[in-house]
């Protein structure tokens, strides 16, 4: 997610344009962006996503002069799409996306691995291990192997960007997408990076190419075997290149180990000989095999799947793994200890228990002035059963608004619901809740879908302009590009005619009363209805501040009315009133949505008096 | 102390600063000619999510997250997520922390008790705990030299002292991180946190914000209210103003043919009336009466 840089000096540790020859921390996303542009990319394109959103941002910040065309798409699927075809028109090309998106871009990413590249293409993954801001953990690394293309682990910046620069030339040379995957620690960690020199690669120019680009079964068949071809050059290839390596130290334990996982194992066990896989993927296997047979023990310390484990298992070596290192959620030094503590590799280390100090765990919530507050107080009046999506919206589905059924995947809501209403077990009207943005990426199929079969259920598109969850990054519908230029604009409720539905609605989601009556009327009426709430976020592009609202103490009846909205802003005060709290609310944050002021019984909240706009 | 390097934490709220300030450590670190890595989890930090920076300087540092009870010093922002951060804290270490409190709606759940769950400035315990405690009001002490929006530079003031960075690698950090207009309130609250006589000057006002925070007496009644509904004047589902009114969602109507009571108002979840009144007061026909008794 992105700071607000505007906070800040700009550029103040010379991210962006660092004098040659001086080392800058940057993270890994901005090193990755930056190894790009060392390696001449022409074309970048992908979908925002936590932990990835950063490398598309950085790269359009260090590219001032404009040399690289950089968007934000659709949806992952298309940027891929995008970036293939940049490649196959011979200009270096970049797509990044988080774990999840690669399942969106696979049905390129699978065949882009038979029809090759022309000029270099390096497709980012970050994965997000321990779900630190996602809707599950997958380990993309198996994509490396159901593609067939090679695979690069960065362990830290430094890496981050010298792997990028490398990936571009291996993908030229094998003629193969290259995959980077990184996960969250790789990502959003910062290390000193030293910077090369940014080229400008030469567009190689477009060739025409059928047998290699057009996949009908007569090529493909024949690029298949292509495919297994340059594996098998890689696997040779891997077995020499720099990118791997083994540091011998005591020889009682050997370690194969990638990515972040490898400072892990150096933080807590320096003295361990350690294989530390760059490119992994095809493995390296006459290198796996030195170690193993210059060490007592061997063990892969690896996040998530026994990826590299199973593989060294099956060369026929002794190895442990996952018996001793968790499958499930991120590690870090303390559990690569406690891993090789268990294993028997290390000795047990003092640590006595601290005594409890009682604390109180802070979720997430919706902001303060959210416009996604009051749609959610209706459905749940309603009795919805709501089928929700992937956005800062799925937080209604916590305490106290708890009007969320299920969310699943970027644009599941509208499809769900159709089941939901197939189903005939749904207790209540049935609405599909979802974004703007996850909207465009691909809830439009699933409401032709809903139209086109004659479903009868309501879709809610919460359209804040932004895909805010990931810091606020525009698309289609927002009017502007990646590089704040205006664009062409989405017309939603134009849109939803057109697939079908049979009628849409525009409500302002600050209007209490106005925003209830139309889901009520959305739900009673026939076909697809389609109601579009049509407040700005609040935090970006800009930050909405209007007229702050206060208590006027001795109105409140501590009545709670408001404190069903889950506003930030309000808090309980120290007044009481017959044995309940009262509430206060907190100017410095209060943006003036006006939301609590129309649930509140008692008109106790009011505009707070001599106020002034002051910068 | 941390002559050969060292590990801090810094945590707190989103749109608290913390991954500022820790780039003003980070790059101090590396005016002094330290290997840095820093590793922040801010994912949902725009929705009041708690943020965190692992900041780790040395001559060559691996894991850019700190080891569980590595942390030479945290730095807190915040009173709660300070207490949670504890567990990262070495045995002796120092822990900054601000007494600034951001109380989420979620503390405030216990309608009918009025318990916060926010834990309470409970510094002698706090003390007894960790034993090196600096804390102070650093919202306070930033406004009295200039601008209130500056206490994170007086947390950074308090940490200065225990890190072996020189002062003008400090100072060339600070004054190249923060808003331009802002360098002097900035390098004033700095230096108010760095001269902040420890212990007795901060562990006094610690004790006097405990004082003032009175935030963790309940008063609650503690027990429901009961609701007497008179049926038989009752319009059910052709009014439901106390349906929609009650703030608790207690009360509800049944569908018609469930049988007798079906369409008029019935309570479906009686422990949880705080007795507000509101559906006694606004039910036009006069069909419920609020029994504060249990």
């Amino acid at each position: 997610m992105s700071v607000p840089k505007s906070s800040a000096s700009p550029d103040p540790a010379g991210v962006d344009a660092p004098a040659p020859g001086r080392s800058v921390l940057l993270s890994g996303n901005e090193a990755i962006a930056r190894g790009a542009r060392e390696a001449g990319v022409r074309v970048a394109a992908g979908y925002p996503g936590t932990p990835s959103t950063e490398i598309l941002e950085s790269l359009a910040r260090m590219d001032p002069g404009r040399q690289v065309y950089v968007e934000w798409s659709t949806n992952e699927k298309v940027g891929m799409d995008v970036a293939l075809g940049a490649a196959m028109g011979g200009a270096r090309a970049l797509c990044a996306m988080k774990h999840v998106g690669l399942n969106v871009a696979a049905d390129t990413f699978m065949t882009a691995a038979y029809t090759g590249v022309r000029a270099g293409l390096v497709v980012i993954s970050t994965d997000d291990p321990g779900i630190h801001s996602s809707q599950n953990e997958q380990d993309n690394r198996l994509f490396a192997r159901f593609a067939g293309v090679p695979m690069l682990e960065p362990a830290d910046s430094q890496e981050a960007r010298d792997f990028t620069v490398e990936a571009f030339a291996l993908s030229e040379r094998f003629d193969v997408p290259v995959l980077i995957r990184t996960t969250t620690r790789v990502s959003h960690a910062r290390g000193l990076v030293a910077p090369g020199t940014i080229h400008v690669a030469p567009v190689l120019g477009f060739e025409r190419a059928p047998a290699k680009f057009v996949m009908l079964p007569v090529h493909a068949r024949p690029r298949h075997r292509a495919l297994l071809q340059r594996l098998e050059a890689m696997e040779q290839e891997v077995e020499r290149s720099g990118l791997n390596r083994i540091e011998w130290r005591d020889r009682a334990v050997g370690v194969v180990t990638s990515g972040i996982a490898y400072h892990y194992v150096r933080e807590v066990f320096p003295e361990a000989s350690i294989l530390k896989l760059g490119w992994s993927h095809p493995l390296p296997r006459a290198l796996v095999r030195e170690l193993a047979s210059g060490v007592g023990r061997l063990v892969v310390v690896e996040e998530l799947e026994p990826f590299l484990e199973e593989q060294v298992r099956a060369l026929g070596l002794a190895v442990e793994g996952k018996a001793y290192f968790s499958r499930d959620g991120e590690l870090a030094p303390e559990s690569v200890r406690r891993g090789f503590e268990r294993a028997g590799c290390l000795a047990p280390i003092e640590s006595g228990p601290r005594s409890a100090v009682a604390t109180m765990l802070r979720p997430p919530v919706l902001c303060p002035g959210c416009p996604h507050v009051a749609p959610f107080l209706a459905l749940r009046a309603l009795g919805a059963v709501v089928a929700g999506d992937i956005g800062c919206y799925t937080l209604a589905a916590t305490e106290p608004l708890t009007a969320m059924d299920s969310t699943v995947a970027m644009g599941a809501s509208i499809g769900m619901a159709i089941g939901l209403a197939r189903s005939g077990g749904a207790p209540g009207p049935i609405v599909a809740a979802i974004g703007d943005s996850t909207f465009l990426h691909a809830g439009m199929p699933a409401l032709a879908d809903a139209a086109y079969n004659g479903t009868r259920m309501t879709v809610l598109i919460l359209d804040n302009a932004t895909t805010a969850m990931t810091g606020g990054q525009a698309h289609p519908a927002a009017g502007m590009t990646i590089r704040g230029d205006a664009a062409s604009v989405v017309d939603l409720p134009a849109l939803c005619r057109v697939l079908g539905a049979s009628s849409v609605r525009v409500v302002d989601p600050y209007d209490v009363a106005a925003t209830h009556l139309a889901l009520e009327q959305a739900v009673a009426s026939p076909g697809v209805s389609v109601v579009i709430t049509n407040r700005p976020c609040v935090e970006a592009p800009v930050k909405v501040r209007d007229h702050p609202f206060h208590v006027v103490d001795d109105r409140c009846t501590a009545c709670q009315a408001c404190m069903n909205l889950a506003c930030p802003s309000i808090t309980w005060s120290e007044g009481w009133y017959e044995g309940r709290r009262k509430v206060q609310i907190d100017v410095a944050t209060c943006t003036g949505c006006t939301v609590c002021a129309q649930v509140c019984p008692t008109e106790a909240m009011v505009p707070v008096p001599d106020w002034s706009r002051k910068k | 102390m941390m002559q050969d390097g060292g590990s801090i934490l810094v945590i707190g709220v989103g749109g608290q600063g913390v991954v500022l300030a820790s780039a003003i450590v980070a790059d101090a670190a590396l005016r002094a000619g330290w290997d840095v890595k820093q590793s922040e989890v801010h994912g949902m930090s725009q929705r009041g999510g708690v943020v965190s920076s692992h900041l780790r300087f040395g001559r060559r540092v691996q894991s850019p997250l700190i080891e569980v009870g590595q942390a030479d010093a945290v730095v807190a922002m915040e009173w709660n997520e300070g207490l949670r951060a504890l567990p990262y804290l070495r045995r002796g270490g120092p822990l900054v922390i601000n007494l600034q409190r951001t109380v989420p709606p979620g503390a405030c759940r216990d309608r009918l008790g009025g318990a916060t769950a926010y834990p309470a400035l409970a510094l002698d315990a706090l003390v007894h705990e960790v034993g090196d405690v600096r804390a102070c009001d650093a919202m306070e002490i930033a406004g009295r030299v200039g601008s209130p929006k500056a206490q994170n530079s007086v947390l950074l003031g308090v940490l200065a002292p225990l890190l072996p960075f020189p002062e003008e690698a400090w100072r060339g950090s600070l004054d190249e991180h923060v808003p331009r207009a802002t360098v002097a309130a900035n390098e004033k609250a700095f230096a108010a946190g760095r001269a902040l006589d420890f212990p007795a000057e901060t562990l006094a006002q610690a004790a006097r914000a405990a004082a003032a925070a009175t935030n963790g007496h309940p008063h609650g009644r503690g027990r429901p209210a009961r609701l007497e509904i008179t049926e038989a004047w009752c319009k059910g589902r052709a009014c439901e103003i106390c349906v929609r009114v009650c703030p608790e969602r207690i009360l509800a109507i049944g569908f018609p043919g469930e049988g007798r009571g079906a369409d008029t108002v019935r309570v479906v979840r009686e422990e949880a009336c705080t007795a507000c009144r509101l559906c006694e007061l606004l039910c036009p026909d006069f069909a419920i009466t609020v029994h504060e008794g249990a």
